[in-house]
């Protein structure tokens, strides 16, 4: 039994652009599997539709057709259970000002009819690095402290199955390792996790699948390592004052005065050194590195840069 | 405590943490129009033989306590969830509709009381009161308690900012629970008046108090407690159906 089932899921909204009772597809014909135990990473750009089917997993949301399931229960049909067996870290930063930390995450094992949980509550609090902060109001915390409570919060009933929706978002480097710390140590437990993320590193570094969303489809869909091995296998990058010229332009990925060229031989990083130098231009700083996640997700991005397309994909458990 | 007990008990520790604007803020509002309209009006207005006038608007200002702070209750625990965006920390739980309702009316039937006992028992200090039918003080004071705190939900759950939440209580509640007889008997106002008044039913709340604490009101009881059961029952309906649905809550 999957830990998570998406089964051929789509929402509509009413298109806020179009001409009236026109809908525009936030997820469109979604079916994905997680199975149990896995540490899955759901990545895509702004407004792909990675928090609508978490919203829709976690019952926030009703799919406009389709089903999921959370370990066999159905989000809407056997909603009690399902929300049992399911841990949600919000995206976005809220708190109740009424209560401090202990306070609130009693209240929130309450709600599940968990009792006497003040040992889980403790370890999480220890965990976590809040525990001289039990008594604080939440008013009082900073940022990443309230990020923190928000994983407390979503683990307090002790669900297999945690779903985490760009938890670190504007928190520091050493929150972010504490966090993935715990987190690892959750998955290594048999916690499944799903992840979304913009930091695409972390999803490299903590994922064992990975999928990719666009326009509210999957346009990838693999293990992590296989991804990485299909990308092309190194980057040639440099430094470079001056504008490139528009052909060489378009097959890089240029920030500032950083230059990236996908490059799979030497050849290949001649003939782009040496279409610099045609253009007049000097290639500071030259290294080659090998492929990030970041590559492999830009490099899809970019092929699927037109009308959704159909999914490139794998056939372990998903279609699209 | 399982889930809608902990929900209720939240509810009820959010009004009690700031019990000096929730409670003691309306109890001393309450006092301040007895003080005033008692003394003022007390030598001028008879509405009962044996009744006083500072006695007759005990029950009234009790119950229109009563009536805006049960509204008040689940109207803004709701409309601050939801401006806030803590409501997900609820709407993550197992908890059913029916969950819901029971812990947002219930606490909100808690601090009804609890304001509108703290206006009886300061106003005892000041003019005698009698309980001439305790059970309908009680069934009065509930209901009136639980329809307004249904009423509440229903606005939190309309209201998408604080000036639509207000624009509702100013608009809404606040002329109907000041039309309904608290400092006089509708048999004093002219006759389209006392027309309009037979159609709030606020005025049968009050009227039905008033009738549990003197034993004579301006209308039978038993239709004051069917107006008001039936009301009751009527925002009881809309209530569920709108938290089933999770209307402005779940897309």
């Amino acid at each position: 039994m999957p830990a998570i089932s998406f089964q051929s899921i789509s929402k509509a909204y009413a298109s806020p652009k179009g001409p009236p009772g026109s809908k525009f597809l936030a997820v469109d014909q979604v079916s994905l599997d997680i199975e149990q135990g896995e540490f899955f990473g759901l990545l895509g750009p702004n407004g792909a539709g990675k928090t609508t089917m978490i919203s829709m997993l976690a019952g926030l949301t009703r799919p406009s057709t389709g089903s999921v399931s959370v370990l066999g229960s159905d989000v809407q049909r056997d909603y009690a259970q399902a929300r049992r067996k399911l841990g949600v870290v919000p995206q976005e930063l809220v708190f109740d000002p009424f209560f401090n930390i202990r306070e609130a995450l009693r209240i929130q094992s309450g709600y599940f009819g968990v009792r006497n949980n003040e040992a889980w509550i403790d370890e999480l609090l220890e965990s976590l690095g809040l525990a001289d902060k039990a008594q604080a109001n939440m008013r009082q915390l900073s940022g990443g402290m309230k990020r923190r409570f928000l994983v407390a919060q979503a683990l307090v009933h002790k669900p297999p199955v945690i779903v985490l929706d760009e938890p670190t978002a504007g928190v520091d480097v050493e929150l972010r390792q504490t966090l993935w710390q715990f987190i690892a140590k959750l998955n290594k437990q048999g916690h499944t996790v799903l992840l979304t993320t913009h930091y695409l590193e972390e999803a490299e570094a903590l994922c064992g699948r990975i999928a990719m969303l666009k326009s509210g489809r999957i346009v990838a869909l693999d293990h992590t390592s296989e991804l990485l091995k299909a990308a092309s296998s190194n980057v040639l990058r440099f430094k470079v004052e001056g504008t490139l010229p528009e052909a060489l332009r378009s097959q890089a990925r240029v920030t500032g005065r950083i230059v990236q060229f996908p490059a799979h031989d030497a050849l290949e990083i001649e003939r782009y050194l040496a279409a610099v130098r045609e253009a007049g231009l000097h290639a500071e700083d030259v290294e080659i590195r090998k492929a990030d996640l970041e590559d492999v997700f830009l490099d899809v991005m970019q092929k699927h840069s037109g009308k959704a397309a159909p999914p490139v994909a794998d056939t372990a458990g998903a279609s699209a | 405590m399982n889930g809608w007990q902990t929900l209720l008990y939240k509810e009820i520790l959010r009004f009690w943490k700031v019990a000096f604007q929730t409670i003691a803020g309306p109890v001393l509002t309450a006092m301040l129009y007895l003080l005033i309209f008692g003394h003022a009006l007390e030598d001028h207005v008879k509405v009962y033989d044996q009744v006083s006038y500072t006695a007759f608007l005990v029950p009234g200002l009790a119950m229109m306590s009563l009536l805006q702070n049960a509204f008040a209750n689940s109207s803004s625990s709701l409309i601050m969830s939801k401006v806030m965006g803590n409501l997900v920390f609820i709407l993550l739980t197992p908890l059913s509709y029916w969950h819901w309702f029971v812990a947002y009316v219930g606490a909100a039937v808690v601090r009804g009381l609890v304001v509108g006992a703290g206006v009886f028992v300061i106003a005892a200090f000041f003019t005698h009161i009698s309980f001439a039918q305790p059970v309908f003080i009680f069934l009065f004071a509930v209901l009136g308690a639980a329809m307004m705190g249904t009423l509440g939900l229903i606005a939190g759950l309309w209201a998408e900012k604080f000036d639509q939440l207000a624009a509702f209580q100013n608009f809404v509640i606040m002329p109907m629970t000041f039309l309904s007889g608290v400092f006089y008997s509708i048999h004093s106002l002219p006759p389209f008046w006392q027309i309009v008044s037979h159609c709030n039913p606020f005025f049968y709340m009050i009227d039905g108090l008033r009738y549990g604490f003197f034993g004579v009101s301006d209308v039978s009881p038993w239709l004051s407690l069917s107006v008001v059961g039936s009301a009751t029952l009527l925002t009881f309906g809309i209530a569920l159906y709108l938290l089933r649905t999770g209307y402005k809550i779940r897309s």
